[in-house]
């Protein structure tokens, strides 16, 4: 049995609006998982079921209200939901790579520059990180005169794919996989679900929220069943 | 890991009976950006005085790690040593480049002051300073020899960033430095700091009220309010994530990304 690469026990999250009336709203509670190097484990459940909180909440964007995430980090486990910030931002540089819905960046950097600075990010130098920045965004079928461009007027679409390349430039351990596809076109789903499998291959253990079912079907060892907590 | 480069404890500061600023605590690594954020009265330029030491507290401590290794405690230093850290290791971005030019001094001038404070004499290298930081700034190395009441108010922040980074320092607080300029100026030098702090490995202390600016350059924050700090986290946490009321209160009417 290898050491699980996520690892999260009697996790809960709930939100208290303090400015509506101190409203709580129950994100999830009482997870368990355990995803190992290789494995894809697909957050599954109704709108509303809390699986994005969920995966935010592996990332340390939200903070649990209880529970563990431990996640192999250099080999050590860190528990993101008691980690110093510094350490909860190395574990994001190194070990834990993450796509999110939206595109939320700076305005003015270039789209190749946004990629390519993942890697400078880990000492690789200016020429060789916006080259492999390249070849990613042309395998995601941006056309190279919009790589000089910063992203802010780009389709939804191609956003994503930004997003995307973004999180498979580097070969994170970890990947996080927040509806990876939602807006692609038949042809970029189907290269984003051979980089996915391609990540497996290589040893990484991904957790994410697929709403198209062939594409689960074919990424997905296994589902985690939420449902809207009561 | 490596050592911290601040450390600040109890830090609180009181004018008369009200309260500056109470009970601050925190610690900053070296090439950590730190966002104080919060409402006007809330105490955040009060604390980047303490921080800077240009205001000293009634009680507490900043300690700051020289590049030797030393623990040194603000307040304790003479006047003297005071102002050659501020000098050498520190410096302050004011929100009005008014407040951290000399108009009267030419552009060059002013970049080659700190570095003529600390011993240089060579004119040649002072001025090849001066030409390099105009080009390292985005700003036409031929108008050196032009006073900055010449340039535009993006142009005399960007002046006053480099008058700042010329002698290497390893902590820059910096107050409201985009808020005086026009969006599409802000966005500028919003991408010109992000580069120059990751590049520099700087550590910074921002103290701002614009939560969106905060997101982009800072990993952390500290919401104050009142003069105490009420929320801490990673700038994504405490955005996405606001758990004190205040906090959700700010981030509810303030951001609109």
């Amino acid at each position: 049995m290898s050491i699980p690469m996520i690892s999260i026990r009697s996790l809960a999250k709930t939100f208290v609006l303090h400015t509506q009336g101190g409203t709580c709203i129950r994100a999830f509670d009482g997870v368990d998982l355990d995803v190992a190097a290789g494995e894809c484990i697909a957050l599954h459940g109704p709108s509303g079921a809390g699986k994005s909180s969920l995966l935010r909440s592996i990332y340390a964007n939200y903070r649990p209200s209880a529970g563990s995430v431990v996640i192999s980090h250099d080999g050590d486990g860190v528990d993101m939901t008691s980690a110093l910030p510094r350490t909860i931002l190395d574990v994001r540089r190194r070990s834990l790579g993450y796509v999110s819905q939206f595109l939320r960046v700076i305005p003015r950097v270039s789209c190749l520059d946004l990629v390519a600075e993942r890697l400078t990010a880990m000492g690789v130098g200016l020429d060789e990180a916006r080259d492999r920045a390249g070849r990613m965004l042309a395998r995601l079928n941006i056309p190279e005169r919009l790589w000089s461009l910063a992203p802010a007027t780009f389709s939804g679409g191609e956003q994503q794919r930004i997003n995307i390349a973004r999180g498979f430039i580097r070969d994170y351990p970890i990947l996080l996989l927040d509806e990876p596809t939602a807006s692609l076109d038949g042809e970029n789903r189907t290269t984003v679900v051979a980089m996915i499998l391609e990540a497996k291959k290589r040893g990484a253990a991904v957790v994410g929220i697929f709403h198209d079912d062939d594409v689960r079907g074919r990424v997905a060892d296994r589902c985690l069943q939420l449902n809207r907590p009561e | 890991m490596d050592a911290e480069l601040l450390r600040v404890t109890g830090l609180t500061r009181y004018y008369g009976n009200r309260v500056g600023c109470r009970d601050v605590s925190f610690s900053l690594w070296p090439g950590e950006v730190l966002a104080i954020v919060g409402e006007s009265g809330s105490g955040k330029s009060t604390l980047l005085s303490l921080l800077s030491g240009h205001l000293m507290p009634t009680r507490g401590e900043v300690s700051y790690r020289d590049r030797d290794g030393r623990w040194l405690s603000l307040a304790e230093l003479s006047e003297a040593d005071r102002r050659r850290l501020q000098r050498t290791d520190l410096g302050v971005v004011h929100q009005n480049p008014r407040d951290g030019l000399r108009m009267r001094v030419s552009a060059g001038g002013n970049i080659g002051e700190r570095l003529m404070a600390l011993g240089q004499r060579h004119y040649g290298r002072i001025r090849g300073s001066g030409l390099d930081w105009m080009e390292r700034v985005e700003l036409d190395p031929g108008r050196i020899d032009e006073h900055p009441s010449a340039f535009s108010g993006g142009m005399q922040q960007r002046l006053q960033i480099a008058r700042n980074l010329v002698t290497s320092p390893r902590l820059v607080f910096m107050d409201e430095p985009t808020s005086g300029l026009d969006v599409s100026v802000q966005a500028r030098l919003l991408d010109l700091l992000r580069h120059l702090v990751s590049s520099l490995g700087l550590a910074v202390v921002l103290v701002t009220h614009d939560l969106a600016v905060a997101r982009i350059l800072a990993h952390r924050m500290m919401v104050m309010r009142g003069g105490e700090v009420v929320e801490t986290g990673l700038s994504d946490q405490v955005l996405d994530d606001p758990c004190h009321p205040y906090t959700q209160l700010l981030v509810s009417s303030i951001l609109q990304a």
